[in-house]
């Protein structure tokens, strides 16, 4: 088998991190929509440790975890890259994005999924990460320099998660006032010509994410009463 | 212009023995620092503001923190000498797959099989199966690495060195179950690299006892 396949689905913020690299060193592709409640056998043969999306599937030999598919994408089209040429750059790079995906997706995943004082609780770490981030965008138009790279696609569910988030919990997160080179950093990211044609319908984002939130607050009760109740 | 290379560390971080081992194996003169990490220094705090955490690489005076990125960053470094991870981009996207899988399972798993009480038989049997796993990965393979000890196996060995101390305090042994993998930690021993930058087992076993103290576990 050759080509490229990509297997994700249509919500997947870590799926569009391929997507992005993908268009930006014009790989042609195809798309594999998996619906994660009736899992494909092809999903559960190329990715059997984790059952997940995404996955590359390039001449027939899969790849999992995002992450991993950028750094290979890098790797195999080496032209535009994504990650700098300097080693010290390189791990710096490779640091942020760990950051994102083990401080700042999981801080603000907290605030989402809580509520009253609990939620009020977790925007302390939250905020405290997004500061972080803001530091690390000083004198930078992206993350990746004067161009988008590795950290930029690393980062970039920002430029669309947090507003839908934000709306369903009635709660700004990314405060302009405070976050200004955040703010501004999340709308060029959005409005980027690769990126902007990529985002998921907005309304659909709103219903999935809601029913999350609301499914999981339901299970949180429902466990602490059942904890009581022994 | 000499490389000036300094290791912030605890001799019994798992993060750290990668990081040690990585550096032994490219025959690296450095300078090994323990941290008290109840009573964090300066340098650490200065080196790693964002986590406070080891291990730290000091290269020439710049920081690199998170034991994977480290270790990839003496491997691209030094790359003239004993390559870690693969040249082909497949096999290198295979060799950072499983070092993530055993940082994201292996670990948590290992913490359970100490921490948490009523859990015991389930934390075994989960950590056993995350080892099968890793065992069917090795397959006939001398190493993770194929004819060469590499980015997997370095990741991997620290784990094994802990697993003396799992072992005893989760009363459980994995010989029976996964004899490969036994056969390949015994050969990574014999490198000088490993075998110089893993703690002794007795001594782990007396700081996993008063790891327990400290958290208020029989």
């Amino acid at each position: 088998m050759v080509g490229v396949k990509l297997f994700r689905t249509w919500s997947s913020p870590f799926a569009l991190r391929a997507v992005w690299a993908l268009k930006i060193k014009g790989i042609d592709y195809e798309t594999i929509f998996e619906d994660l409640s009736n899992k494909s056998p092809s999903l559960l043969q190329y990715n059997p440790v984790y059952k997940k999306v995404p996955v590359l599937v390039h001449n027939g030999k899969p790849i999992a975890e995002s992450l991993i598919i950028l750094e290979y994408i890098d790797e195999t089209w080496k032209h535009a890259p994504l990650l700098p040429e300097d080693p010290h750059e390189r791990a710096t790079a490779r640091f942020w994005a760990k950051f994102g995906d083990d401080k700042v997706l999981t801080s603000i995943w907290s605030v989402f999924i809580k509520q009253g004082k609990e939620q009020e609780e977790a925007m302390v770490p939250a905020l405290e990460n997004l500061k972080f981030l803001e530091e690390e965008l000083k004198g930078k138009k992206f993350f990746g320099g004067e161009t988008i790279g590795f950290v930029d696609l690393a980062l970039g569910w920002l430029g669309n998660l947090i507003s839908i988030l934000e709306e369903i919990v009635g709660l700004k997160v990314v405060d302009g006032e405070k976050f200004p080179l955040l703010s501004a950093w999340m709308q060029d990211f959005a409005d980027a010509p690769i990126i902007k044609d990529n985002w998921p319908p907005r309304d659909r984002m709103i219903v999935k994410f809601q029913a999350l939130r609301d499914a999981t607050i339901a299970a949180a009760a429902a466990a602490a009463a059942a904890a009581t109740s022994k | 212009m000499a490389d000036e290379i300094i290791l912030l560390d605890f001799w019994p971080s798992m993060f750290g023995m990668k990081v040690r081992i990585a550096l032994a194996e490219k025959g690296l003169k450095y300078e090994y620092r323990d941290e008290d990490l109840f009573n964090k220094g300066p340098l650490l705090l200065e080196m790693n503001p964002i986590h406070k955490k080891i291990p730290v690489l000091i290269h020439n005076g710049k920081p690199i923190c998170e034991s994977q990125i480290i270790v990839q960053y003496i491997d691209e470094v030094w790359k003239d000498k004993s390559p870690l991870l693969p040249s082909d981009p497949y096999h290198r996207a295979q060799a950072r797959f499983w070092a993530d899988y055993i940082d994201k399972k292996l670990h948590l798993l290992g913490q359970r099989l100490w921490r948490t009480k009523g859990e015991e038989q389930e934390a075994n049997k989960e950590y056993i199966e995350c080892l099968k796993l890793l065992e069917g990965e090795l397959g006939d393979k001398p190493y993770f690495g194929g004819e060469n000890f590499g980015f997997v196996d370095v990741n991997l060995m620290p784990y094994f060195s802990w697993l003396y101390v799992f072992e005893i305090a989760a009363n459980f042994s994995i010989e029976a179950e996964c004899p490969k993998l036994i056969t390949w930690a015994k050969r990574c021993m014999e490198k000088e690299s490993v075998s110089t930058s893993l703690p002794d087992r007795q001594k782990l076993y007396d700081f996993f006892l008063q790891l327990k103290k400290w958290h208020g576990i029989e």
